[in-house]
């Protein structure tokens, strides 16, 4: 298995770190190597933040190189023009326009819903996903998440069968 | 197996817990700061200290009585604790200590890229650098296998992509020497007199100072030879793989990743003792190949000291100094392509929190066109629009140096205008000195010093600091009250002020003070927004603990009453 390159990217807050630990620890939990990255510091300021996932039999640099990102996930419509450039071509993008706000119950639960999504196009297992949202959020917030995750899922599943 | 997938600051942290380290302690710095959070977390015993000089001298102390101690800093704050570390190298230390620099190449949140290899060499100390979380894990235990054979201090350099980066982990939790930990009878912690050794008066530090060469001789020879064994439970420190001749890679650290995937057939020569370098298997590593490139980070370090050596390596291209690498720059070095880069993405900036309580200090700095002598912290984002309020920025502490040696020689109806700000954490760290200057020196026009306190350490992720009154792990301690130190120090005006809270009543007493030829200290004190509800939580829990401790001391003695 070759390497998988996942770029995530929004704002502070939005929870783009909290997705790739996700990311990260289904990997793991997958029996895959892998490796995460990203810059802290004064980027949690309000600035744009991303974070690199990279899993496969053997993961080397952390960072995936800019144009060579096979999923970029963006959390916030007004970065997508910024992290375009990471996306190789032919590369699947996934922005919040594929997840109506009317279908979240939770808008702050966006970066799982936006997991669920690229959870369709992914070789992991859909349950090393699902345990990896629950170990990294408190029991309260499990239903929600399942649910935003699941709606995400399913709007990848329309996305693709309408294309 | 347990695999873990840990950062390189929590990796070192695990290996520090295994290692049985007695005592971490350091100042917040991006990108060592989760070290001793993590180590606090796992049970370690982890404190903040009021700045790097200290928490190096702590440290020093703690090895000096045979136990093995961890003190992290950032790259930067290797400067400030510099003084202690060079003499160190010098008495040596009883037990291990292990000394974190986290070097921040492309200044992802620092005010420099200095890279702190040539620290090593400058010091005369040597110096491991891993490559990713399972060499951060692994190397410490070589690390303080090193610092307790040659009782030296030793350099534990990271970087920004090795600290914050995960990778997975494997510990060793059978390893013999995490299992001997501190905890031995040798290693327990006790006195030794070496008066000799330790009392470094010229009579002393004279022959010292041989004894340090002697030593880092003796390193250079291991690290000719034991640092490449592979043994099991150890890590070897350096590393030769062979692969194509046509192409040999001499790399260490993050480099050494991005290297090995740029070019993945061809011939390495992995570096992780950095001081001293293995010069004459870099030597044999050059005559077995057809070509020999150096990749690294920052500064041509390795590369300088091999060509010194006389073996003659390619180096990266100047432009290849600045920023940091990643695999598409190391695809060029090795191609020696220096045609302009592309851009990278220009994403949003940072900016002040819109709840933040200081949008009123900079307004109203700006609205009277004052010229700030500015500090290191989140407050420093009172640069960027729409304020840019801040027209020096330089390291810990020096908005006080700097504001007044600017009112000492400007014009009066310049000089007049000069104001210095700085954090509280960044007060404590090394703001207290400029403040005695202050007094001590007053400038014609006195001068005016803004500390802004919001009761955290706010840029680095809300750490405790002695004016908090809480430690590292937010349990109670004694309180530094800001306020009552100008006092003491001889500042004639002292005044604390909400000025988010009196916008009106700040800019009416700042007017005035600026008027004044007198040295004044303004106290703006507001919780940062981030950190305030963690803060009241805290300070309930404190509280709890206070009126446990009060019962306690009423039952332990019950003839108080009576008496």
């Amino acid at each position: 298995m070759s390497v998988t390159n996942v770029v995530l990217a929004g704002l502070g807050g939005q929870g783009v770190i909290k997705a790739s630990d996700i990311l990260a620890d289904a990997a793991l939990r997958s029996g895959l190597d892998v490796k995460k990255s990203e810059l802290h510091g004064m980027s949690q300021r309000g600035g744009s933040v991303s974070s690199d996932v990279r899993f496969g039999t053997k993961v080397l640099s952390p960072m995936v190189p800019a144009g060579e990102a096979d999923f970029l996930v963006v959390l916030a419509a007004s970065e997508v023009e910024v992290a375009r450039p990471l996306l190789k071509a032919g590369g699947v993008l996934l922005a919040p326009d594929l997840i109506p706000d009317a279908d979240l119950p939770n808008k702050r639960s966006l970066n799982v819903a936006l997991l669920g999504a690229l959870s369709h196009y992914l070789d992991l297992p859909v349950d090393a996903m699902l345990e990896a949202v629950r170990a990294a959020l408190p029991e309260r917030l499990h239903a929600v998440n399942a649910a935003a995750f699941e709606t995400g899922r399913r709007a990848a599943e329309e996305r693709l069968s309408s294309s | 197996m347990d695999r873990k997938l840990l950062s390189g600051d929590e990796a070192v942290a695990l290996a520090a817990l295994h290692a049985g380290v007695a005592l971490g302690t350091g100042y917040p710095g991006t990108p060592s700061t989760e070290i001793l959070e993590a180590f606090d977390a796992l049970g370690g015993r982890a404190q903040w200290a009021p700045n790097e000089k200290v928490a190096l001298e702590v440290g020093l102390g703690a090895a000096f009585a045979n136990a093995r101690a961890l003190v992290t800093m950032k790259h930067v704050g290797l400067n400030v604790a510099a003084d202690p570390l060079f003499t160190a190298a010098y008495t040596g230390v009883g037990g291990a200590l292990i000394v974190v620099t986290a070097d921040d190449p492309g200044m992802a949140s620092s005010q420099n890229e200095q890279d702190n290899r040539r620290c090593a060499v400058a010091a005369g100390l040597p110096m491991v650098e891993p490559s990713d979380s399972q060499e951060a894990y692994d190397f410490f235990f070589r690390a303080v296998e090193i610092s307790e054979r040659w009782s030296l201090p030793v350099l534990y350099r990271m970087t920004t992509r090795v600290c914050h980066s995960k990778s997975v982990v494997i510990p060793r939790s059978g390893d013999p020497a995490a299992a001997k930990g501190g905890a031995t009878s040798s290693r327990a912690p006790h006195f030794e007199h070496d008066i000799n050794g330790r009392v470094m008066i010229p009579a002393n530090a004279r022959p010292a100072h041989r004894r340090l060469r002697a030593k880092l001789a003796e390193i250079a020879a291991w690290g000719e030879k034991e640092a490449w064994e592979e043994v099991p439970g150890r890590a070897p420190l350096d590393r030769w793989i062979e692969g194509s001749p046509a192409l040999g890679i001499v790399a260490g650290g993050i480099s050494y990743m991005h290297a090995l995937e740029a070019a993945p057939g061809g011939s390495f020569l992995k570096i992780g003792l950095v001081n001293p370098l293995p010069i004459e298997k870099a030597r044999a590593f050059a005559a077995s190949v057809d070509r020999i490139v150096v990749v690294e980070e920052g500064d041509p370090v390795i590369a300088d000291s091999l060509r010194a050596a006389g073996i003659a390596v390619e180096s990266k291209a100047e432009m290849y100094r600045f920023g940091e690498l990643d695999v598409a720059r190391v695809r060029r070095i090795l191609a020696g392509d220096t045609t302009p880069e592309p851009a990278p993405p220009r994403g949003k900036p940072p900016e002040l929190c819109p709840a933040c309580p200081y949008h009123t200090v900079y307004a109203t700095l700006q609205k009277h066109d004052c010229i700030v002598a500015g500090d290191i912290g989140c407050y420093t984002l009172g640069v960027l629009p729409p304020y840019r309020a801040m027209d020096t920025c330089v390291a810990m502490g020096a908005s006080i140096g700097v504001g007044l040696g600017l009112r000492h020689v400007l014009p009066n109806e310049e000089a007049r205008r000069v104001v210095s700000i700085i954090g509280d954490s960044t007060f404590v760290h090394s703001g207290i000195s400029g403040l005695v200057e202050m007094a001590y020196n007053p400038p014609p026009t006195g001068h005016v010093v803004i500390v802004l306190d919001n009761g955290t350490t706010a840029m680095t992720g809300q750490q405790e600091h002695p004016g908090t009154g809480r430690r590292l792990d937010h349990g109670p301690t004694n309180q530094l009250s800001i306020e009552a130190i100008a006092i003491a120090i001889g500042i004639g005006s002292v005044t604390v002020i909400d000025a988010y809270a009196e916008p009106e009543e700040f800019e009416r007493l700042l007017l005035e003070r600026l008027a004044a030829p007198e040295l004044s200290v303004i106290v703006a004190r507001r919780p940062c927004i981030l950190a305030a509800a963690d803060i009241r939580r805290w300070e309930n829990q404190a509280a709890d603990i206070r009126a446990r401790a009060a019962e306690q001391a009423a039952v332990c003695e019950p003839g108080e009453e009576e008496r």
